[in-house]
């Protein structure tokens, strides 16, 4: 394989996987925390089409992403206020929410076409020159570069800080770090904005910077691939990274292998996420916990 | 307009620390709060619909007429209502469990993809194969879920993250059957192009489900009687059988329910297999009652639709069945709406706003019951201590 194919798989891994650790991110503190967020998909599809929104109206696409973030923001506060601050059930009001955001996303973008934006690729000045990774991972759209600063800050935030340490009891017993005086709920929607931001940040990023367009359903599911990234990982930060490697990866072979004149199984590769979670959580049982309080809602008062 | 506002504060006012509410009072503060809700999501969508220049009343006029209006359109009405009542039905009974299954899609595509093998392979007279193929469709549905049950008896894995995995390896399992002549893709023709379209042969005409329809536009397909049938026995089960007993304490609490003898794995794992069966038979029920083949996106949502409605009903199977028919309103009165000029994805938006809006109600006056009880409690310790 030349040098050139190498850069071309390496691009391409790279561009499918910066969405994905984006919201893989806030995923995993999310979970961390407790909730199992399955609007991801809503929070991403809000940023996307709001980060295109936010171009078109402030006329660049760096005045977008802030918009796409806070729209993330806006769908995890209503998800975040319903399952965990009205006790409502968090599967109905995030499945709720995906199907909402992809219907009123759908709705917008056929009553009113946005005009393509993209914003221009940034070469970092020397790392750009290695051979094959550098004008894979050192040549993209900026915001690609606040992926080194986010995962490395969100892993301290949550390993290292006090609002982390919370956030984890709120995961693994609720009754007891309530017990402790930490307000498990809230933590839980702390948690839950930070992964609307992010997740936001993710879909902003599809649109702004790779497609440079918004298009119907443009997310796709690749919400479940960020949960499915998460479980495979086994809720640790360096699982999460190597699980959206993996999957970007897969996702990027389906795309890149046919012009390189290979070709694997297209729903094989779109269903490997999934299998691989599901074998990693029977394989690996042992060695990969699961928050003990997922998905399991608090009342403070109730066992 | 505050005159109204402080009216209504004053309706919806918790009552003082240790005085409980009147039963009456209590039902009558849930019926105001589900009436401001459905207002307040119908608001939204007036707005959503002025935003793109349409008319709200155009929207409803055509909402209304494709959902309603007429005798056809309400046999369509009941016809889509049919697959979310028994997706439903299933989700109600793994909810009582207190487990919660999210794989309503997978085991409904399961379902209909084994359904479809039987119809297409399997030779004999009609109804038998019918018999046969509906059979197929529960045992389809009801083996996906028991991959969720397995799991979770031999790895500890959560319900929820197994079948929600599950379902988008069954999204793909069907995409790749549809699209391999040798596993369900219809044959090419003679002649023509190699490659075909992704999807199944059409079922024999005799393997399709009867449409007693009397009236002339108003043809409602066997699946109704069915799943009426279905959740009459269900409630009956639930509220009088052993087994619904059972199945209530478990999931009020497997604990003390362990201490009384009660096999809590293993009803807990029939409730699941139970709801995948009920989910693979609705995709039986749409495989041979009204799509007649089977495709990639042949779910259609109904997964998803079932499992909202039965959450919205929370707990009594018989309300089941206006729910659904609503939730069936929404799709046939959606697709009239390409007539207005608003897009159609619309319907998709009022049905998420109307669900938050149902689900709002109760759990806001539980949570603030919840709270008032906290402080009766603690106002109660300290006049103790004081």
């Amino acid at each position: 394989m030349s040098v050139v194919d190498l850069t071309i798989i390496l691009t391409g891994i790279a561009k499918t996987t910066a969405p994905l650790l984006f919201a893989a991110t806030g995923e995993y503190v999310a979970e961390r925390a407790g909730t199992l967020n399955i609007s991801i998909e809503a929070m991403m599809l809000a940023g996307a089409y709001f980060g295109m929104l936010g171009a078109e109206v402030g006329g660049s696409a760096a005045i977008g992403l802030p918009l796409g973030i806070f729209a993330g923001f806006v769908v995890a506060f209503v998800h975040a206020n319903f399952s965990h601050r009205l006790a409502a059930n968090t599967f109905v009001v995030g499945l709720t929410l995906d199907a909402l955001l992809l219907g009123l996303t759908d709705y917008f973008v056929t009553a009113h076409q946005l005009a393509p934006h993209q914003i221009a690729q940034t070469r970092v000045p020397l790392l750009g020159a290695i051979p094959a990774v550098g004008p894979s991972i050192f040549d993209q759209a900026w915001p690609f570069y606040l992926l080194f600063a986010i995962v490395p800050l969100a892993w301290w935030l949550l390993e290292r800080s006090q609002w982390g340490l919370e956030v984890r009891a709120s995961g693994e017993n609720p009754a007891a770090a309530d017990a402790t005086g930490v307000q498990v709920n809230k933590r839980r929607r702390q948690a839950l904005y930070l992964c609307g931001a992010l997740s936001g940040l993710g879909g902003a990023f599809l649109s702004l910077c790779e497609v440079g367009q918004f298009t119907e359903d443009m997310t796709a599911g690749i919400g479940f691939v960020v949960i499915a990234a998460v479980i495979f990982g086994g809720w640790t930060m360096r699982g999460t990274i190597l699980g959206c490697l993996l999957f970007g990866a897969a996702q990027a072979m389906g795309l890149v292998l046919p012009a390189l004149g290979r070709s694997l199984n297209g729903e094989l590769l779109l269903a490997l996420p999934y299998l691989a979670a599901l074998g990693a959580m029977i394989f690996l049982a042992k060695s990969y916990r699961a928050p003990r309080a997922l998905a399991q809602p608090f009342t403070r008062g109730v066992a | 307009m505050s005159a109204v506002v402080t009216r209504l504060r004053g309706l919806l006012a918790a009552p003082p620390g240790e005085v409980e509410q009147s039963r009456a009072a209590a039902v009558g503060q849930l019926v105001l709060l589900y009436v401001l809700a459905i207002i307040v999501a119908l608001l939204v969508t007036g707005a959503l619909v002025e935003i793109v220049g349409g008319s709200l009343a155009s929207v409803f006029s055509a909402i209304y007429t494709g959902s309603i209006g007429t005798f056809g359109a309400v046999g369509q009405t009941l016809d889509s209502a049919v697959p979310v009542l028994i997706v439903a039905l299933g989700s109600l009974i793994t909810v009582r469990a207190g487990m919660f299954n999210i794989g309503q899609t997978g085991q409904l595509l399961m379902g209909a993809s084994v359904a479809t093998l039987v119809a297409l392979h399997l030779h004999g007279p009609g109804p038998l194969v019918l018999l046969a193929t509906l059979a197929a469709s529960v045992a389809g549905g009801a083996i996906w879920a028991g991959i969720g049950a397995l799991l979770r008896l031999w790895r500890n894995i959560d319900v929820v993250i197994s079948t929600l995995l599950l379902n988008y390896v069954a999204i793909q399992a069907l995409g790749y059957a549809v699209s391999t002549q040798s596993i369900l893709q219809e044959p090419t023709p003679p002649g023509g192009q190699a490659g075909g379209l992704p999807q199944s042969a059409l079922i024999p005409a005799s393997v399709r489900l009867p449409h007693p329809g009397q009236y002339p536009n108003f043809g409602v397909g066997l699946g109704l009687p069915i799943a009426v049938a279905l959740v009459a026995l269900f409630a009956v089960l639930l509220s009088r059988s052993p087994w619904g007993l059972r199945l209530r304490m478990v999931g009020a609490n497997p604990v003390a329910s362990r201490r009384f003898g009660v096999r809590v794995g293993l009803i807990a794992a029939g409730a699941l297999i139970l709801s995948g069966a009920l989910a693979g038979f609705a995709g039986g029920v749409l495989l041979t009652g009204s799509v007649y083949r089977i495709q990639p996106g042949f779910d259609n949502n109904f997964g998803n639709d079932g499992l909202l409605c039965a959450l919205v009903v929370r707990d009594q199977p018989w309300a089941l069945l206006p729910v659904s028919f609503f939730f069936g309103m929404i799709r046939t009165g959606g697709s009239f709406l390409l007539s207005t000029g608003v897009p159609f994805y619309l319907a998709q938006v009022l049905e998420g706003l109307l669900v938050l809006a149902a689900v709002f109600p109760p759990v806001y006056l539980e949570r603030r019951e919840w709270a008032r009880r906290l402080r009766a409690a603690r106002a109660l310790v300290l006049k103790a201590a004081a």
